[in-house]
């Protein structure tokens, strides 16, 4: 039956269309780097889950996903960081960051 | 049928049993000490019971030694959460309820 | 695995992907999120690929969950409400429509691709050449070890990028501290921290050596790692260094550094990346640890985000 052995890569097409759901209508941007990380979730799931053999998974799409994984934890941590200095930049008086003196100023 | 056959499903639904009390108190009880006090005991007993039907299911001295590990490191990690966050809940150092 | 289990784990997956998504306070999103992941783990362990598994829940939902709270804690200091802006109803349903709309077509997609494993018997017939039993390890360190090189220069990048966001007065100073105060159960943390970092060390080094043969690897031995630099960070037994710290730098470096000078020499023998025969092994294993050691202390140093300046409470 074609819906049971698509069953996990089905649940991720559901993850990426959830994902893109929340991204689109999160208005907050680290609630939006989550949305994101699901997405990338849903994505892991069809690479896998398309792989799937009869009683084993296929090892080449499983290493893609390990690094697909690691990937997407650095991004995360580039987008906090980011979204942290944004917010750092926006609270400081005048528009300018007190603590900048690298003449980056927004 | 040997008697591990019986032994293993009977642990998994004993610690089954107790993750199930762990859950309900977690959901049913008042605040936070009471929680934890639902969450920490249950629980760690729960996985216990179903880290020995693990370990008697797999039969080797090596696994059962690695199950072993792996339930003395998730005891260490509640016992420390719990105390940190029944101190969270006492000094009330974060007004941060989730409704 | 039975079909129920499958079924019931894929609800549970979608359901609490969208209480991640829709919840409104964010530390219970956040939370869900984690939640998410590990169940995400568990449906790796029922496709028997242990080894994303793993890393999926050390990564996906360990790692990136700390992320986000840090990050939620942190833009809380600094004011931020983290609540959302409400969307017009009209602009909510034209996206639902647009989402689920993509989801069918990229689910209809799926279904027109058969799900088989056509690499695993070629890979499985070449593993014996490389002396090595695990066949995720084997791809990542051999068949496609140039995408794996490329993975921890991103990933080394991803850190630069992190770092060069902190402010001109703030480097090299070291990122801001986690440590617990006092009141928040300073004690118990430190007494942790101090017990978890060495057994960290064993278990990653455990981890890579076995990952030769069984599941398991540089990636998780990595974030292995990584997890204990942080608790023991948070325990304060171990502070963050400066961004100007020679060993750090060697640190960081050493993984990348190591696969590129063995790939290097590759060329030498025949093509970039290639084993000298009966060195396979210990080449990969040579790679691996001290990836392992990269991966853990770039992934640690990445969540502590940017250098503050010394007297600014992050």
């Amino acid at each position: 039956m074609a819906i049971v052995e698509h069953l996990y890569p089905l649940t991720g097409a559901v993850l990426v269309g959830l994902g893109l759901y929340g991204f689109l209508t999160l208005r907050h941007p680290l609630r939006q780097l989550l949305a994101v990380n699901v997405v990338g979730a849903g994505i892991f799931l069809i690479l896998g889950g398309l792989g799937r053999g009869a009683d084993s998974t296929d090892p080449f799409p499983q290493a893609l996903v390990i690094t697909g994984i690691v990937v997407a934890v650095a991004l995360t941590a580039f987008g906090a960081a980011l979204i942290l200095r944004v917010a750092e930049d926006e609270r400081a008086p005048d528009g300018t960051a007190a603590d900048d003196t690298n003449g980056n100023h927004p | 049928m040997t008697i591990t056959d019986y032994i293993i499903p009977t642990l998994l639904y004993t610690g089954v049993f107790f993750y199930a009390a762990g859950s309900l108190g977690l959901l049913r009880f008042r605040d936070a000490e009471t929680r934890l006090h639902a969450l920490t005991k249950a629980d760690n007993v729960g996985l216990g019971f179903v880290a020995l039907a693990a370990a008697l299911h797999w039969g080797s001295v090596t696994a059962a030694v690695k199950i072993a590990a792996v339930w003395l490191f998730a005891l260490m990690a509640a016992g420390v959460t719990a105390q940190l966050m029944a101190r969270r809940a006492k000094t009330g150092a974060e007004q941060d309820t989730i409704e | 695995m039975t079909l129920a289990f499958d079924l019931i784990l894929c609800l549970m997956i979608i359901g609490t992907a969208a209480s991640a998504l829709l919840m409104r306070n964010a530390l219970a999103a956040i939370v869900f999120f984690i939640v998410f992941g590990n169940l995400l783990g568990l449906a790796w362990l029922a496709m028997d690929a242990v080894n994303v598994a793993m890393a999926e829940i050390a990564i996906g939902a360990g790692v990136t969950g700390v992320l986000l709270i840090l990050a939620r804690q942190r833009l809380m200091a600094l004011g931020d409400d983290l609540v959302c802006d409400e969307m017009p109803g009209w602009l909510r349903a034209g996206a639902l429509v647009a989402c689920a709309g993509f989801a069918a077509l990229v689910g209809a997609a799926v279904l027109s691709v058969a799900p088989s494993d056509d690499l695993g018997g070629p890979i499985a017939a070449l593993m014996p050449s490389l002396g090595i039993e695990n066949p995720v390890t084997g791809v990542l360190l051999a068949f496609r070890a140039y995408d794996t090189l490329l993975e921890t220069f991103v990933l080394l990048g991803a850190l630069v990028a992190v770092w060069s966001l902190a402010p001109g007065t703030a480097w090299p100073h070291p990122p801001a501290t986690l440590a617990l105060t006092e009141r928040e159960g300073h004690g118990v943390a430190a007494a942790f921290g101090r017990l978890l970092l060495p057994l960290a060390l064993v278990m990653a080094a455990y981890l890579v050596w076995t990952g030769s043969d069984l599941p398991g690897g540089a990636f998780q031995a990595g974030t292995v790692l990584a997890g204990g630099l942080i608790i023991a960070v948070i325990g304060g037994a171990v502070l963050w260094p400066r961004g100007d710290n020679r060993l750090l730098r060697v640190a960081l470096v050493l993984g990348p550094a190591v696969f590129l000078t063995i790939g290097l020499a590759g060329i030498a023998l025949g093509r970039f990346l290639f084993y000298p025969p009966g060195f396979e092994k210990a080449l990969i294993v040579a790679i691996e640890y001290s990836l392992a050691l990269s991966i853990g202390v770039t992934l640690a140093l990445q969540l502590a985000g940017p250098p503050v300046t010394p007297d600014h409470k992050g």
